[in-house]
């Protein structure tokens, strides 16, 4: 137990006194988890307003509306330009997106909407490598373009409700019976629409299109008085990434103990196995719990992450991830050959692990193959069970498949590990 | 005579097809320095992983004061030290942790390790250091810290693999020193070195391996008696003297000439010199210049081992201590 101890307490010592092994390890993920903690959301701020340009080639009432109804939009910051300067924004990447109203729209857009031919085309230009801005343009538009179109189509003295209503009865092709209702719903409207405008100011109100629903947004978080504090999920994930390749540095240290025959030293005292290695599977795991600690007092002092589940298995949580991070420096150690080499790949691993675990992007935007696959990566388990005990507030029943998970790629990590390590010089 | 405090019998040691140590014996006793030599990739430092118990050997054993080398070797690895041929030093722990350090891996006693921390600090003369880090030292400093660090626990055996390695003079005399107060404190050293003046100076008995076994084993003297010539006389001549004749001449083990350059192989100098130079005048051959010299452990190293060179490229034995090619 004394041997054990002291390498333990060398290991640390070593550690904590290397200045660039601690900016690694503590406060490189601090600021990074701070960082994209900011970016997706921080606590409630909106996320930042997409810059797009309005090209109005129509200059009429109902294009003024739509672009002044864009405007409104806080998801959006709005400015009218030229289409050639619109589009060239967008291919320097300062405009997320260009829309164009084209000339004829204010006339063309209200009869397109009984199903008419003659359709008005917006055209949108988008910055491709900003895909999602796609999907989310679409729906504004759909939004902003609907909404006075059928307003003005409902306004008193409105002149589309007339062009409509000769637009159908001239209609030959039409049959009879089906012109003849829709000329009395035109003349049903006209009359609702009179006495709206001659009625007293407040005694009732003039019909008007609106979206046909309120939306309510609740997250779906812990509780539903406690909002979802996006720095929990970016400081479990660059926690788990530099504890890992805290790990690797470590691993990478038992390689270099070798060459600079320090492994000779140890093999030549009275040591078994089992501390040699043990020392060093307990002095990683120890590292990574007080690297662990330190993120998260820092998580929860500075940005009001709290542990909002189980912290008996939040800690439970920790504890896998440390000892899977020892069991997967120990296998770098047993198949790594050279210090140098070993350290590129074994970074390379690190970061592909954590990248699929979720960490630098939720994995739902993977594809739903690489989705399944991340399920066999232990990071994304590690991730998965520290969302669970912070932001997500779930019990302990929830951390304990993480954990299960965890320490069954400890066990493995392990048994490879001692198969390959090479004990003899 | 006392019984030998470590005992080496018949070690072997293979790595695949490649014989490292094919068997090598030997013993060593209390108060002795036992010079281990031999050229690139003999076996040396396999023979020495193997003594100090981290090369597991093939057959062959160890015993050190009764404690054979088997099994759980804890109780015999107490009792022996290890200074590597590398600094295995913590670069960044101060020089005295470093001492405490392998000190607790012996199971020294808290009690006791810090003071025996400073009495080997003090008797590698780096005291006044104890508190810098090794990364601060010279190479010399360096090396003798990695001996303190093997002497912490107060080991029987002291196994130094060519501790001198890349040192000035002063550290190189201060290590003699420090070897010399533990021979006579009764410790019993094995110590390999390329240096070959270094053993004549340190060592009591010197074994020579070659190909992975012992080729000689003995005293200084004892080895240098084995070669024909233990003492030359070397003369510039004119002219062509009877080497048939120089040879019947007594004390004369062996006669060479290259051009000008005549080399005279006497068993004793002072006693046979003065019949040689007789001998000439009387040929008349002249002789220009005389000079004399006395074999050294080199020749017989050289003799025993021969003068081929044994870095990787051209010995695959040498293969696993070719730097450039473990790098």
């Amino acid at each position: 137990m004394q041997a054990l101890l002291a390498l333990m307490r060398k290991d640390l010592v070593l550690y904590f006194s290397n200045r660039r092994a601690v900016l690694m390890s503590i406060v490189a993920p601090i600021l990074i988890a701070a960082f994209f903690g900011s970016l997706f959301g921080g606590g409630n701020d909106k996320p930042a307003n997409i810059a797009v340009a309005v090209t109005d080639l129509d200059r009429s009432a109902l294009s003024a509306r739509v672009v002044a109804s864009l405007r409104s939009d806080s998801a959006l910051s709005v400015s009218e330009a030229a289409e050639a300067d619109a589009i060239a924004q967008v291919r320097a990447g300062k405009l997320r997106a260009a829309v164009v109203l084209p000339a004829g729209f204010g006339e063309r857009a209200g009869g397109a909407l009984f199903g008419g031919a003659d359709k008005p085309e917006i055209t949108l230009h988008y910055d491709p490598s900003q895909s999602m801005v796609l999907p989310l343009m679409r729906g504004l538009l759909a939004q902003h373009v609907m909404e006075p179109v059928a307003q003005n189509l409902f306004t008193h003295g409105a002149p589309l409700l007339n062009q409509l209503r000769e637009q159908v009865s001239r209609n030959a092709t039409m049959p009879a019976d089906q012109r003849s209702e829709l000329q009395g719903m035109f003349d049903s409207i006209v009359r609702v629409q009179e006495r709206a405008a001659s009625a007293p100011a407040g005694a009732a109100l003039a019909p008007s299109f609106s979206v046909p629903f309120t939306l309510r947004e609740q997250q779906a978080s812990s509780r539903p008085e406690v909002a979802y504090n996006s720095y929990a999920h970016s400081f479990a994930g660059m926690g788990v990434q530099f504890i890992l390749l805290m790990g690797v540095d470590l691993a990478v240290g038992l390689l270099l103990m070798r060459r600079l025959g320090l492994w000779k030293r140890l093999r030549a005292a009275p040591l078994s196995r089992g501390v040699l290695l043990g020392s060093h599977v307990a002095s990683t795991s120890a590292i990574a719990l007080v690297i662990f600690t330190v993120i998260y007092a820092v998580a929860m002092v500075a940005f009001g992450v709290r542990v909002q589940g189980s912290a008996l298995g939040f800690v439970l949580v920790l504890v896998s991830f440390a000892l899977l991070t020892a069991s997967f420096g120990l296998l770098i150690a047993a198949l790594g050959r050279t210090p140098e080499a070993t350290r590129g790949l074994a970074i390379l691993a690190t970061l592909l692990l954590v990248m699929l675990g979720g960490a630098w992007v939720p994995s739902f935007i993977f594809p739903a193959w690489l989705q399944t696959v991340s399920l066999a990566v232990p990071t994304r388990w590690a991730i998965d069970g520290l969302d669970a005990m912070t932001w997500r507030g779930l019990p302990l029943g929830a951390a304990l498949l993480p954990v299960a998970v965890m320490l069954g790629f400890t066990t493995a990590f392990f048994a490879l590990a001692l198969a390959r390590f090479r004990w003899d010089e | 005579m006392q019984p030998p405090v470590l005992q080496a019998q018949g070690f072997r040691k293979a790595y695949g097809d490649r014989v490292a140590v094919a068997d090598v014996s030997f013993t060593l006793h209390a108060g002795e320095v036992l010079g281990l030599l031999g050229p690139n990739g003999a076996g040396k430092s396999t023979t020495v992983g193997m003594i100090a118990g981290f090369v597991p050997p093939d057959g062959g054993s160890a015993t050190l004061g009764g404690v054979t080398l088997a099994g759980d070797a804890r109780a015999y690895k107490r009792r022996i030290g290890l200074v590597p041929q590398d600094l295995a030093l913590y670069e960044e722990l101060p020089a005295q942790a470093n001492v405490e350090l392998f000190g607790a891996l012996y199971g020294l006693p808290a009690a006791r390790l810090k003071e025996r921390a400073a009495e080997v600090m003090a008797l590698v003369g780096l005291a006044d250091r104890a508190r810098d880090k090794p990364a601060t030292f010279s190479g010399g400093m360096k090396r003798r810290l990695n001996i303190a660090c093997a002497l912490v626990h107060d080991p029987d055996v002291l196994l130094l693999d060519e501790p001198t390695a890349g040192v000035d003079p002063q550290s190189r005399n201060a290590i003699f020193d420090n070897i010399e107060a533990l021979k006579r404190a009764g410790k019993a050293l094995i110590y390999t070195t390329h240096y070959m003046e270094e053993v004549e100076r340190l060592a009591d008995r010197i074994v020579i391996i070659d190909h992975g076994r012992v080729v000689t084993t003995g005293t200084l003297a004892e080895l240098l008696r084995t070669l024909p010539a233990p003492q030359t006389l070397q003369l510039d001549i004119d002219g062509a003297p009877d080497l048939a004749a120089l040879r019947a001449l007594p004390g004369v083990t062996q006669v060479q000439r290259e051009g000008e350059r005549l080399t005279i192989g006497l068993d004793e100098l002072s006693a046979h010199a003065a019949g040689v130079l007789q001998a000439l005048a009387a040929a008349g051959v002249p002789v220009r210049h005389l000079s004399s010299g006395r074999a050294s452990l080199e020749d017989v190293f050289l003799a025993l081992t021969g003068r081929q060179l044994r870095d990787c490229h051209r010995d695959p034995g040498a293969h696993t201590r070719c730097k450039p090619c473990w790098r």
